[in-house]
């Protein structure tokens, strides 16, 4: 029953995302991810993609790899809030953001490549 | 790409107020390693994979070495699936050589994702080289996760601080620099405080006629800081060794050969052992370059050479590569 229920759940999402990307409007997407509280980043070609995101408090945000190289998700805050291990391709890093704030970060091999997640 | 498309990018990857006079720069990637040959106190940089055309005579002089680079041991994606094969067609390379150069350098990435088996796996192919002698400096993939212990564990017997250290050789005098640590958001390479202090003080006492060897991995100019291809402080570096008449930059990370003239100071990048990487601006990044197979581990293919004769008569010194 819980399979169904969740097959069910990807399907809706799956026809979100069609709409979404079909009429551009993004947005669909990105309301029917937070409503799981969930949230992806993509790194691809050197970038992280949104470079910029805004999630809502408590939402875990999934980092990644699609580049052949390697790439890592590390603040630039003293403590290292966030500091992945060096995420090969296809590996992903993911964060529960439980405080409010700006949570700047970079990649440690890459330091040109920088992103930030708005928690509020 | 157009000839003013060109024009521009050495322009704007040379904002560093450096003077341009005496600019020499080649392009050419898929070269396998560097014989570098030191004659009359200048040095000279050969790429193996035509070390064919170059004659004997050009080949002696007071010593000679050989640069490696980037061998990224582990890489298994589709721009080069056997780094292990070309590392070994590298060392047939130097093996082959008929002056016999006296040691190696290798100019960092020796390993992918800095695990044990990966350095294992190159020190394995290394060990058939005829130079015994293997003098290292990390690259930023050889120092993931631990922060360098490992790599200074394996290879930095000797070695200051984060692994910077300087040795002398028939009257040249060489420094292996650590650029790949403490990494800044949005920064470039970083020699750092405590290195540049070192340096100062490990030249200081040397004759003005010594000849200077600086390898280390990230360039120590201004490649191209867009894709981090450069090292925030390398100014103050050069600035301790201005009073040298002969100096030459080594380094590896940017996967592509590269001359460039400044002054006393001569600027090489090497190729890769392993995979080439696009020249700078040609790509959306300086992800590995995908090409043939059969172009990967034959004769390096010059894609773009741009030379420009410069007044300083060390302008020259790698005009039999263009």
């Amino acid at each position: 029953m819980r399979r169904s229920v969740s097959i069910a759940g990807l399907a809706a999402a799956l026809v979100l995302g069609a709409l979404g990307f079909g009429t551009g409007q993004k947005s669909h997407v990105a309301s029917a991810q937070e409503k799981m509280s969930m949230m992806e980043v993509k790194i691809d070609n050197f970038t992280f993609g949104p470079a910029t995101l805004t999630v809502p408090l408590g939402t875990t945000v999934t980092w990644i790899n699609k580049d052949d190289i390697p790439h890592t998700v590390v603040s630039t805050d003293d403590s290292k809030t966030l500091k992945s291990k060096v995420l090969d391709t296809d590996e992903k890093f993911s964060f529960t953001f439980s405080k409010a704030g700006t949570y700047p970060y970079f990649c440690s091999i890459h330091p040109k490549m920088i992103g930030k997640v708005i928690v509020q | 790409m157009s000839e003013k498309k060109k024009d521009e990018l050495l322009h704007d990857h040379n904002r560093d107020g450096v003077d341009r006079r005496g600019f020499l720069k080649c392009m050419a990637w898929a070269g396998t390693g560097a014989f570098c040959v030191m004659k009359g106190g200048v040095l000279n940089s050969y790429s193996l994979s035509r070390i064919s055309e170059i004659s004997t005579a050009d080949m002696m002089g007071e010593l000679s070495f050989v640069q490696i680079s980037d061998s990224h041991m582990g890489f298994n994606k589709p721009a080069n699936p056997d780094v292990a094969g070309t590392l070994k067609a590298a060392v047939d390379k130097i093996n082959g050589l008929t002056a016999a150069p006296e040691f190696m350098l290798h100019t960092g990435d020796i390993s992918h994702l800095s695990k044990p088996e990966e350095f294992d796996t190159v020190d394995q192919i290394l060990k058939s080289a005829r130079p015994k002698d293997v003098f290292y400096v990390p690259g930023e993939h050889d120092v993931l996760n631990d922060d360098g212990k490992q790599f200074l564990e394996r290879y930095g017997k000797g070695s200051k601080g984060g692994g910077w250290y300087s040795f002398d050789k028939k009257g040249v005098h060489f420094v292996g620099l650590v650029n790949v640590m403490n990494l800044k958001a949005g920064g470039l390479g970083t020699l750092g405080h405590e290195q540049l202090e070192w340096l100062e003080d490990d030249v200081k006492h040397l004759k003005h006629s010594t000849p200077i060897v600086v390898f280390a991995h990230i360039p120590l100019w201004s490649v191209y800081p867009e894709w981090g291809w450069g090292t925030e402080d390398s100014a103050q570096a050069l600035a301790y060794l201005k009073k040298f008449g002969s100096v030459t930059v080594l380094n590896g990370h940017i996967h592509q050969t590269m001359q460039k003239v400044e002054g006393n100071v001569t600027f090489h990048t090497a190729a890769s052992t392993a995979f080439p990487q696009p020249a700078p601006g040609k790509a959306d990044s300086p992800g590995p370059m995908k090409v043939p197979a059969e172009q990967l581990k034959s004769v390096l293919v010059i894609t773009d050479v741009n030379y420009v004769q410069g007044q300083h008569a060390l302008a020259v010194v790698d005009s039999t590569l263009a």
